[in-house]
């Protein structure tokens, strides 16, 4: 089980059991609705941005597996007080680490590290990235996503 | 191997020798021996058809329908003899009724695209359940766009039975052909597709019978059934991918233009004009899978050796052990109880989603399929995303089902702590 823990830490379970920033707030500015056609989840991520434009609330709603509701509880959370600059960074860091294609050094994702362990479950990666395809998505004006 | 059909006598079930026949089930994954319950995705190949399949490149392998030399001729023999063992499995009247395809998908689209596409006007219906796979809604849908005609779908109930209270009014003279699955691979319903073959004819309609995964489990006789069309496909028949069937009525398949054009479908091509080939080859253009076509004859003949009525038993055994299992298992809910169900077992459990129970139940070695299933509308039917599935074959274990079992519980420890 020693994989599957890397892959299911407590941090995933908590975030699966209590999502953080679940709902949609009364104030959107942007929102995307991303879906992963491989399963079936879909999910929809909502922005605010305060006056010095940087995201003041980022929510989620959907319905999904474990890794990519604590995927999106943890971007959530992260995204609070980035710049629209600073996001699309995040983006990249996330999705290069994951997707093994940058040399970003993962302790750089800070939180978001205890999702490094999808990279073993190449069927779980798409599970993990929806919500930051979705974002990214959000910033760049589509209002929908697929992951394939 | 180019030899018609064996009529071998029937075998006993012992299911060690019939483990033994699948090379595939002693392989390990994770570290572990492989239960393989996906079975309703694509079952496992017997070493009789996997040797088929490697004879026919090592001492067949020419191309059908063509050459003069005696290698062409005993491939085309080969594939020939496939044919006609595919003729008797559903007991059709001619070969020249049996269109090898490239799977059940490819049998639905062809008979959409010519028979539809030549014959469907606007507000003409075509009707389809609402437990079909995506390959029995989809070219409708297609079809309906390119005609003008439109599609009706019969509802299901709670326990993923067809709910015929409505039918009179969805099956009208505006029907033109009701396209109906046998079995359903979400579900594991079989259809009482023989009654409902008899209320499309009443009204003038057309009935397509969607075999896909009745093949594995049930005998197919098309003329008792008195289906205009069927399809299913060799992979889920214990045979090669890439080979699938389209049995049609001769009557209809004689009027239906050619789908595709190329080789092997005509008997005069000019550039005034060409002309058809007669059937079957009308419908087969260009060089098919030659291989997995011969090979699948070795399948029918494993199968057969075994009995249709032998492996219904065997597998109904499987499922009732499971669905005693599943009853008592705290938090797990099945989705599809259909009364005479096949042996597939749909479910979900509470917290934790069908994709994170896959996952878990792999690194035990337990392969089940996770998902929609290609079956979005049923999945919207009963308000969840997806469900897992274990499907059982005729090679599966009561042991195997335990081992499920024992891995579910290991799900609901590390996710429920
Ligand atoms: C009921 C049903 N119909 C059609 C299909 C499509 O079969 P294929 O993908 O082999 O064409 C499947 C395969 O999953 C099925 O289960």
């Amino acid at each position: 089980m020693s994989d599957l823990r890397e892959l299911y830490q407590e941090v995933i379970f908590d975030h699966n059991r209590n999502p953080r920033n679940f709902g949609r707030p009364a104030k959107v500015d942007r929102h995307s609705e991303g879906h992963n056609p491989l399963c079936g989840d879909r999910l929809t991520l909502y922005i605010t941005f305060d006056q010095a434009g940087k995201i003041a609330q980022a929510s989620f709603e959907g319905q999904g597996c474990a890794i990519s509701t604590a995927s999106a509880s943890l971007m959530t959370e992260a995204l609070k007080g980035k710049t629209e600059a600073e996001a699309e960074v995040m983006f990249h860091n996330f999705h290069g680490v994951i997707m093994g294609t940058s040399d970003v050094d993962p302790a750089a994702l800070g939180k978001l590290q205890v999702l490094t362990g999808v990279k073993e479950f190449p069927a779980r990666v798409k599970c993990a990235t929806l919500a930051w395809h979705t974002l990214q998505a959000a910033l760049h004006g589509d209002q929908q996503v697929s992951t394939e | 191997m180019n030899q018609p059909l064996k009529h071998l006598p029937l075998r006993a079930y012992d299911i060690e020798s019939i483990r033994a026949d699948f090379p595939i089930l002693h392989t390990r994954m994770h570290d572990r021996p492989l239960v393989y319950l996906d079975n309703a995705a694509t079952c496992q190949k017997p070493a009789v058809t996997i040797a088929a399949e490697k004879h026919y490149y090592e001492a067949l392998n020419a191309n059908i329908h063509r050459g003069v030399h005696l290698l062409s001729q005993q491939a085309t023999d080969a594939y020939e003899a496939s044919r006609e063992a595919v003729r008797a499995l559903m007991n059709a009247p001619s070969t020249q009724d049996i269109i090898f395809t490239r799977g059940a998908t490819e049998g639905i689209n062809l008979v959409a695209q010519s028979w539809g596409r030549s014959t469907l006007k606007p507000g003409d219906e075509i009707l389809v359940t609402h437990m079909e796979h995506h390959s029995n809604i989809v070219p409708w849908q297609l079809l309906c766009e390119q005609t003008g005609a439109v599609l009706k779908v019969v509802p299901i109930d709670d326990d993923g039975v067809l709910d015929l209270s409505t039918l009179d009014q969805l099956l009208t003279e505006r029907t033109k052909l009701f396209g109906m699955v046998h079995v359903s691979n979400a579900l594991g319903t079989v259809n009482p597709v023989a009654e409902l073959i008899r209320r499309a004819h009443a009204v003038g309609a057309l009935a397509l019978v969607d075999g896909a995964q009745a093949i594995a489990h049930t005998a197919v006789d098309v003329q008792a059934l008195d289906c205009d069309f069927y399809v299913f496909s060799a992979h889920k028949l214990y045979g090669p991918t890439g080979v699938g069937v389209l049995y049609g009525r001769h009557s209809l398949l004689e009027k239906m233009p050619p789908w595709q054009g190329g080789g092997d479908m005509i008997s005069l091509v000019r550039f005034t004009g060409s002309r058809w080939n007669h059937l079957p080859y009308k419908f087969e253009a260009g060089t098919p899978n030659i291989a997995g076509g011969v090979a699948l004859l070795s399948a029918i003949e494993y199968v057969n050796a075994l009995g249709y009525d032998a492996i219904a038993a065997h597998e109904a055994d499987l499922l009732d052990y499971a669905t005693s299992q599943a009853e008592a298992f705290d938090g797990l809910r099945i989705v599809g109880k259909a009364p005479g169900k096949v042996s597939i077992l749909s479910f979900v459990m509470d917290g934790v989603h069908p994709h994170d129970i896959g996952t878990i139940l792999d690194m035990e070695g337990v392969a089940i399929r996770t998902g929609h299933h290609c079956a979005m509308p049923v999945m919207e039917r009963y308000g969840i995303p997806a469900t897992a599935r274990a499907s059982f074959a005729l090679y599966n274990t009561r042991a195997e089902v335990d081992a499920l079992f024992a891995a579910l519980t290991k799900v609901v420890k590390l996710f429920r702590g």
